[in-house]
């Protein structure tokens, strides 16, 4: 829910400045968390590792790619994600995963169920590319059914063109 | 139900006539009510509405005698006042008839129903009228009987009889509808027919999305699944035994068959894949899916009593949906395969696929009329609009204007077409009804949010 909240507030920035269709909003990746000084210990606070609340955590932000309007290719900043996700998901070895495929409203709605399927096997591809088992990944595409920003506008649009891995428990 | 289905049974006409009693002395005429004025006449004439201002008086039915019936709580007087504004309504709510209603009318005594006066109607300026009786079995059975007459000839133009259940007094005023409608207009029957549709509730982010089912003008509905999992795009067999839809019951886009006599749910493909936008074929042997595998999404058909499936279509791209030509020989569907979405024509075992839409614009959720003359679909340029236009991809013509309407779905007599709107900000939906004039736009009542409708045929 951070995870959204941080990923809006961004997205919107950029959705502002930018024309381009496609805010992807990443963070940058934690410098200023790492040195905080409030992480002192990480281990024994934290969630348990191979879950989906420490996948989420590690990933921060990562875990969702983006898409243009009708697109479903991987760009750079979605491949640098996916690296990150692979990452995790080859150190933790037991870990299984589903890509949901997403999309945003302004389409019908079965188009969109084999739209969002498309998002999540072009994510599902890139991961077994950098070396993730297949037999570790499965896909789902919820098309449109469920948007996480609720506007009816290019921002919102931008946010809800995904796809999320999650980590099955 | 089926049970339902089978209780109806049409009487034939001599014997619901014979019923009546004969010579009874007609009570008193009505006093003329006061001129009804406003006689102008403000439709517009359209290719399609010569008798479109035509002003049918509907008054409340009889009966025999007051009798209790499960139907109605106040008796069959109260009843024959229902099943009268029934009829009001669906002819009121097409927009083809300027019918007036029992509630403005005198009410016509029992002996009257055979025998109208008919100077009373030519003083309320009625140029056709309906009457009708109810009556009660000993065992709660129903008859209704239905009299359209024209006021002006002072002749009857034709009836209808009906033995109905007392759950299924609603379907006998349909029935009346669907006689007069039929006979006034020339154009086939519709009323007494059923919409399948997803009811929607909760905010966007958390929608939960349950099949449905009510009658055509939106009477008798009843939830069928309760929304632990989301369902979508149901569609009726045509025989209204079964619907299949699509739920994601257990982390899979799968396709159900709901069985409504018995309740169960049966799954019809199995398959690691998502399978999704099922369709009936007219002879309700065969469905159309669609499935995606790895990322490719093709259209299937299986047969519903069981078999192998067998793959329709082999492009890249994305091949999704179909609705099949009322004889069962041809499929529209809709492909990406040229860039972005069209509509594609097929024979029906897959051959000879060829693009049929090329106004500009994008071309999805196609959906063949039960007429045959033309295919009503989703056209999207920015916002969703419903257009129709031909089997050849000729005559595109706008239904409605609007930020987002999709998914058409055909009344039984290709008349109307039924799809759903979502408003723009909150995705709140409702199901909408329009006339091929584009002209008579009106909003299904429903208890809920409701998207996704499929409109069944006639009922037997």
């Amino acid at each position: 829910m951070n995870r959204l909240a941080i990923t809006a507030v961004v997205a919107t920035a950029l959705a502002l400045t930018a024309c381009s269709k496609k805010p992807p909003a990443q963070l940058p990746p934690a410098p200023g968390q790492a040195v905080g000084p409030a992480q002192s210990a990480l281990p024994p606070s934290g969630p348990t590792p191979g879950t989906e609340a420490h996948f989420q955590q590690v990933m921060n932000g990562r875990d969702v790619i983006y898409f243009d309007t009708d697109k479903y290719d991987i760009d750079s900043d979605d491949a640098a994600a996916l690296r990150q996700q692979a990452q995790y998901l080859l150190q933790y070895r037991n870990v299984h995963a589903t890509v949901e495929g997403h999309c945003d409203e302004r389409g019908t709605r079965e188009y969109n169920l084999a739209l969002g399927d498309r998002r999540a096997n072009a994510a599902k591809n890139y991961l077994v590319s950098l070396g993730v088992p297949a037999d570790r990944l499965t896909t789902i595409s919820y098309g449109k059914e469920r948007p996480v920003a609720l506007g009816s506008d290019e921002a919102a649009w931008a946010k809800n063109r995904r796809a999320v891995t999650v980590i099955l428990q | 139900m089926i049970r339902t289905l089978l209780a109806l049974s049409l009487l034939a006409s001599a014997a619901a006539v014979s019923a009546q009693p004969v010579g009874a002395p007609p009570p008193a005429p009505q006093p003329p009510a006061a001129s009804t004025g406003d006689q102008g006449l403000t439709g517009e004439v359209t290719d399609e509405s010569a008798w479109q201002d035509l002003q049918v008086a509907i008054p409340a039915f009889a009966t025999d005698r007051e009798a209790p019936t499960p139907a109605n709580s106040n008796g069959t007087t109260a009843l024959g006042l229902e099943l009268s504004r029934v009829i009001y309504n669906d002819l009121k709510n097409n927009a083809l008839f300027k019918p007036t209603g029992p509630d403005s009318l005198p009410r016509p005594g029992y002996s009257e129903i055979t025998a109208p006066n008919f100077g009373t109607w030519r003083g309320r300026g009625a140029e056709d009228l309906v009457q009708g009786y109810v009556r009660a079995a000993g065992d709660g059975q129903l008859t209704v009987g239905c009299y359209l007459y024209d006021v002006g000839l002072g002749k009857e133009l034709t009836r209808g009889g009906w033995v109905v259940a007392p759950a299924d007094w609603r379907r006998a005023a349909h029935k009346c509808a669907d006689l007069v409608y039929s006979r006034l207009s020339g154009e086939s029957p519709f009323f007494d027919s059923k919409i399948a549709y997803i009811a929607e509730t909760g905010p966007k982010d958390h929608r939960v999305k349950r099949l449905a089912v009510m009658d055509s003008d939106g009477a008798n509905h009843r939830f069928i699944t309760n929304g632990q999992a989301t369902t979508l795009t149901p569609r009726y067999s045509p025989d209204y035994s079964r619907i299949a839809y699509v739920s994601f019951l257990n982390g899979y886009s799968r396709l159900y068959i709901y069985d409504i006599r018995t309740g169960a749910q049966k799954l019809l493909v199995n398959s690691s894949n998502a399978t999704f936008a099922p369709r009936w074929s007219p002879d309700g042997r065969t469905i159309l899916y669609s499935m995606a595998i790895g990322g490719n999404t093709d259209v299937y058909s299986v047969p519903v009593g069981g078999g192998s499936p067998k793959r329709l279509t082999d492009s890249p791209g994305i091949d999704v949906g179909g609705s099949f030509s009322p004889d069962g020989h041809q499929i529209v569907f809709e492909s990406d395969r040229s860039g972005s979405q069209q509509c594609y024509i097929m024979n029906a075992d897959g051959t000879n696929e060829h693009r049929i839409s090329f106004f500009g614009g994008r071309c999805a959720t196609p959906e063949w009329s039960p007429r045959g003359d033309l295919i009503a679909f989703t056209h999207i340029v920015g916002d969703l609009r419903i257009a129709v236009m031909t089997p050849s991809g000729g005559g595109l013509r706008y239904l409605t204007n609007d930020w987002q309407d999709e998914a058409p779905t055909w009344s039984p007599n290709g008349r109307i077409v039924q799809f759903f709107r979502t408003a723009k900000g909150s995705g709140q939906t409702s199901i909408w009804q329009v006339d091929l004039t584009g002209r008579n736009l009106r909003r299904l009542p429903t208890p809920v949010g409701a998207s996704d409708p499929a409109w069944g045929p006639v009922l037997p």
